[in-house]
């Protein structure tokens, strides 16, 4: 793509030093910050930092009260608990997805801005949920509604179910994939929940559960939507030659932020078509390396059909062939097979850290730290988060 | 209390929002380059041009997608229903979020010939679309 010839590959300048994780689960009964501060320390102590070494604070979508449980905990409240001392800083949703937090640290450190930007994505929507209130549902309060979501919520599409519904029926009409063939993604994510003792629910799950479950927006199910949970996810994106300990960083090859279609769920001229497919040409404009040679995907699977998104806009099938392809199911998906995805479970079965579960489990992977899971010789990973108009995606390497 | 959201109204959407009182759908052009586009907005994405305004479009439309909402996501809310993107016959690039009425679930498809029908709430007349009366 020539759009991008000549420019700087800067997110090259900057690495994942460190990784933290909380408690994850349902209901645990804790702040956002607790699980923050939890997260962060983590993070920083496995990055071989010190809280004084942090100089930056990056986190999406930034503090959202009029969304209980979305995102508890914003800058401030980080700085503030740890005392840090920053030269730089960042917290909102208008980013390219979830890893736009992400992005802007790396851009950060690529700039001079900061040399240890601490990173993080908190949850407490499962505790936030109530008999008749659910974190996810748009609308449901007295105000009116602005934005983009003045063009959906009022004709009551007011969860991403039904967004992402569309879609997935658009493209079983388009395509022939059948409910079955989308059952593959859930089914993979549970079958490696059980490898991975910190995934949320871990019990098997058959193709037989899978469609008689109830429907919750057709064609999508119970099982094609994801976990609220509660849970915080931390890294410290570093400048590369300060990293302390070069062993374990995992270099970020090329980043995908591009938003090159309609800024909106509904308007795209292809229904079957996501941000995905607008940022993962970027990626892959950006890096000499392409899909053959990535060892393991980590993609959005907040509901089943995204990661179908995710896995076509990447190349590993033409255009419209996801059915087919995934009926190989465990030997496409699984891990052993040709691209093993979603090794801890996914937010399907591992529960809606939103887009820093497959971050976090991309650096275990390249680390060989993913025990249980592990994916032999895994030297290439790529995550990608988001849906509708969100999307962003990075391709990750260990250090080589 | 049945449940029903509303939206904000400002000087770019009022036409979107409260034209359908005279029972008509209000849907942004360009009085340059005759480009219809949706969401309003003070500008042509086409040519750029300032001089904008809502005009009248037939109303018509065509589903694209469409998803049978089961889940019951607040107290008062009636399931199930469909919510589609239905894209306007007369306004090309011109797609639109609603819910389709007058029809049950089973009998929605790709391709379904639709027309605009409206439900007053306050100030609002949500542009709803049933299928075309043969």
């Amino acid at each position: 793509m020539s759009r991008y010839l000549g420019q700087r590959i800067g997110e090259r300048d900057a690495v994942i030093s460190g990784i933290g994780r909380s408690a994850v689960g349902r209901k645990l009964g804790r702040t956002g910050l607790s699980l923050t501060v939890e997260s962060a320390l983590q993070a920083i102590d496995d990055a071989g930092l010190s809280r004084d070494d942090i100089d930056g604070l990056a986190t999406y979508p930034g503090l959202m009260n009029a969304s209980p449980g979305m995102s508890p905990c914003g800058v401030g409240d980080v700085q503030d608990a740890l005392r840090l001392k920053l030269n730089w800083y960042s917290g909102g949703p208008e980013v390219p997805a979830q890893l736009g937090a992400v992005f802007n640290a790396v851009a950060a450190v690529s700039a001079g801005f900061a040399n240890h930007v601490l990173v993080y994505r908190t949850v407490t929507e499962s505790s936030a949920q109530t008999a008749t209130r659910r974190a996810s549902v748009v609308g449901s309060g007295a105000d009116r509604v602005g934005g983009i979501m003045q063009w959906m919520v009022p004709f009551h599409a007011v969860s991403a179910a039904n967004w992402v519904g569309v879609y997935a029926q658009r493209y079983m009409h388009d395509y022939g994939l059948t409910r079955a063939q989308l059952g593959q993604i859930p089914l993979n994510q549970r079958r490696h929940a059980a490898l991975y003792d910190k995934a949320i629910f871990r019990d098997p799950l058959t193709m037989d559960d899978y469609l008689g479950a109830r429907m919750v927006s057709y064609p999508l199910g119970l099982y094609d939507c994801d976990i609220p949970c509660d849970g915080s996810c931390a890294l410290i994106v570093s400048r590369a030659d300060a990293a302390p300990d070069l062993k374990q960083v995992v270099r970020i090859e090329a980043i995908g932020s591009a938003l090159t279609g309609r800024n909106s769920w509904d308007q795209r001229s292809d229904l079957t078509e996501t941000a995905a497919h607008d940022c993962t040409p970027m990626m892959w404009a950006r890096t000499d390396l392409t899909i053959d040679d990535v060892d393991t995907v980590q993609l959005y699977d907040g509901f089943s059909f995204l990661t179908i998104t995710w896995l076509e806009a990447l190349g590993l099938f033409p255009k419209g062939e996801a059915g087919p392809w995934l009926e190989g199911g465990e030997a496409r998906i699984g891990i052993g097979g040709q691209i093993p995805l979603n090794t801890n479970g996914g937010q399907l079965s591992g529960g809606r850290l939103h887009g820093y579960g497959y971050l976090y489990e991309a650096c275990a992977q390249l680390r060989g730290e993913a025990t249980g899971r592990q994916v032999a010789g895994a030297e290439v990973a790529v995550v990608g988060a988001g849906g509708g108009p969100l999307g962003g995606c990075m391709l990750l390497t260990k250090d080589r | 209390m049945t449940f029903q959201p509303l939206p904000e109204v400002t000087d770019d959407t009022v036409a979107f929002w409260t034209g359908g009182a005279d029972g008509q759908l209000h849907i942004h052009r360009c009085r340059s380059c005759r480009t219809w586009f949706h969401p309003p907005a003070p500008v042509c994405p086409q040519c750029l041009s300032t001089d904008v305004g809502a005009e009248v479009a037939s109303g018509r439309a065509t589903v694209r997608g469409f998803t049978i909402n089961v889940q019951p996501w607040a107290p008062d809310m009636v399931v199930p229903y469909v919510v589609a993107v239905v894209a306007l016959d007369d306004a090309p690039g011109v797609q639109l979020t609603t819910r389709l009425v007058d029809v049950s679930p089973e009998a929605v498809r790709v391709g379904l010939p639709v027309e605009v029908t409206f439900v007053a709430a306050d100030d609002i007349y949500l542009p709803l679309f049933r299928p075309v009366s043969s």
